[in-house]
């Protein structure tokens, strides 16, 4: 996925214009080796910043948290596999989970690219 | 709570200059990590890793008494302990809880070092003095430092340096002068691997530590930080003070008894440990290696039949096996000797999981 259609949350997800949820880069870069991942189930309604996904390094586990509202129509079950996949291709193989989101123009509220790569650089590490 | 300025070591701009990521613990600012926590595992598996243990305490006991004092003070048998030789062993509260654990090392019959842990070298020493008796000297030694090098090219590493290093048997010790640096050098370790702890009053390390990378590179040998220390001893489920260890477990509950020698006379903590043994432990340790995908943490319940039974101390991914350990205590009768197989509740779900006696990992 290119990177410059995504629209990024604060809390470092990542989504997709056909509702493709995944961490940033600079997220899985941070959390280093990603070990484990728990996604929710298909058909899971969320709602916006709702925790619905677990990723964990060595030594942490993180909430991933759902960007918009929606309910989940597709998971990725490559990465529960296989989770290092989430570090080698943040963007591509290493999608966690897909939503219909109830509301599409909930997404066009979220950081542009740019704007998020402005906001990793300024907030404290 | 107001936070004391954290400490340094002697090495704090070499781990700045290698891209050290530094954290907090126990009072002292030191590298978690340089590149990942899986990268300085697999080398120190594979390789060559050094670890900068300068935030232990160092303190030598020293006189003709030191080693008297010792014996009383600790659980395991120092009276045999001939100089060359270091020996593990537990400080222990009079009710058998465990104060620290630590390493002692004699370099003559009557001087010895004691490696304690960073956070509870405050509280060792306190209670050394308290319990100081007739003619030993204790000398503390806050501006020491000190490395691991650890894994299977160790060895080889260390025998561009020093013959007499390499010579040294396991748990042997030798203080050698190496490129003029006077250091006191210890083939033992915390990673289940070969390799060396290397002591020293902080210039000397200091100085030798350029030599030992340079030379150590050859070999593959990288930096580690505190990451990857804690996953290759839980790997050998060796215990970690704070998390597997405390005042409020005994010697014998953690599964140490093998570092508790009764017959060797009186010690501190003996009547309560030697009740314990005659009448079993409430709790017990034991290792969990899971049978599913999941990351047990420090304070997850151990399931038995649907019930708690206990918790996890320690627990992580482990990088060598790819599966989830974990070690932690369960209640004695609630938990019979025979079980095999157990559960961690982790994230609301119980993952199965086989009952081991670590070491989860062994050398193949």
């Amino acid at each position: 996925m290119d990177p410059l259609q995504l629209r990024f949350t604060q809390s470092h997800e990542w989504i997709a214009p056909d509702g493709t949820v995944g961490i940033s880069d600079h997220a899985q870069h941070e959390i280093t080796d990603v070990v484990f991942v728990e996604l929710p189930k298909t058909g899971r309604a969320v709602k916006a910043k709702e925790s619905c996904a677990i990723v964990e390094s060595v030594k942490a586990a993180f909430d991933i948290y759902a960007p918009v509202a929606g309910s989940v129509i597709a998971v990725n079950d490559a990465v529960v596999k296989n989770p290092a996949v989430v570090n080698q291709a943040p963007y591509e193989g290493g999608w966690l989970y897909k939503i219909a989101m109830s509301n599409p123009a909930e997404r066009d509220g979220l950081m542009t690219h740019a704007q998020y790569q402005e906001f990793i650089k300024t907030a404290a590490h | 709570m107001t936070g004391a300025p954290l400490q340094r070591t002697p090495f704090y701009a070499h781990h700045v200059a290698a891209g050290g990521k530094l954290v907090p613990f126990a009072g002292w600012e030191m590298p978690v990590q340089f590149s990942t926590v899986m990268a300085e595992h697999k080398a120190v598996r594979e390789r060559a890793g050094v670890f900068d243990i300068s935030h232990m305490g160092q303190v030598w006991v020293a006189g003709p008494a030191a080693r008297a004092f010792l014996q009383k003070l600790v659980t395991n048998d120092v009276g045999a302990l001939p100089p060359g030789r270091g020996v593990y062993a537990l400080l222990c509260k009079p009710d058998g809880g465990v104060i620290d654990d630590l390493y002692i090392y004699c370099l003559e019959t009557d001087r010895f070092l004691v490696i304690v842990n960073a956070s509870r070298a405050a509280v060792d020493i306190k209670w050394m003095k308290e319990n100081l008796s007739g003619d030993a000297m204790l000398i503390d030694q806050p501006q020491a430092a000190a490395l691991a090098l650890q894994g299977p090219s160790a060895a080889k590493i260390m025998g561009h340096f020093s013959a007499d290093a390499l010579a040294l048997p396991k748990n042997g010790v030798a203080e050698l002068t190496i490129e003029g640096n006077e250091l006191v050098v210890a083939r033992t370790g915390y990673t289940g691997e070969d390799g060396f702890e290397i002591f020293s009053p902080a210039g000397h390390l200091l100085q030798f530590y350029p030599s030992l990378l340079k030379r150590g590179s050859d070999y593959g040998l990288i930096p580690c930080g505190l990451g990857a220390r804690d996953t290759l001893r839980l790997e050998m489920g060796y215990r970690l003070y704070g998390n597997d260890l405390d005042e409020h477990h005994s010697a014998l509950e953690a599964g140490l008894g093998w570092a508790v020698k009764f017959g060797k006379g009186d010690f501190i903590g003996r009547d309560s440990l030697y009740n314990e043994k005659t009448k079993g432990s409430h709790r017990k340790f034991i290792g969990l290696r899971l049978a599913d995908r999941g990351v047990p943490r420090h304070g997850c319940p151990i399931v038995l039949d649907g019930k708690g039974v206990g918790e996890v101390t320690s627990g992580t991914f482990s990088p060598s096996l790819n599966i989830g350990i974990a070690v932690g205590y369960v209640e004695a009768e609630r938990f019979p000797a025979g079980a095999v197989r157990a559960a961690v509740r982790i994230h609301e779900r119980d993952i199965p999981a086989d009952v081991v006696v670590p070491p989860f990992y062994k050398k193949s």
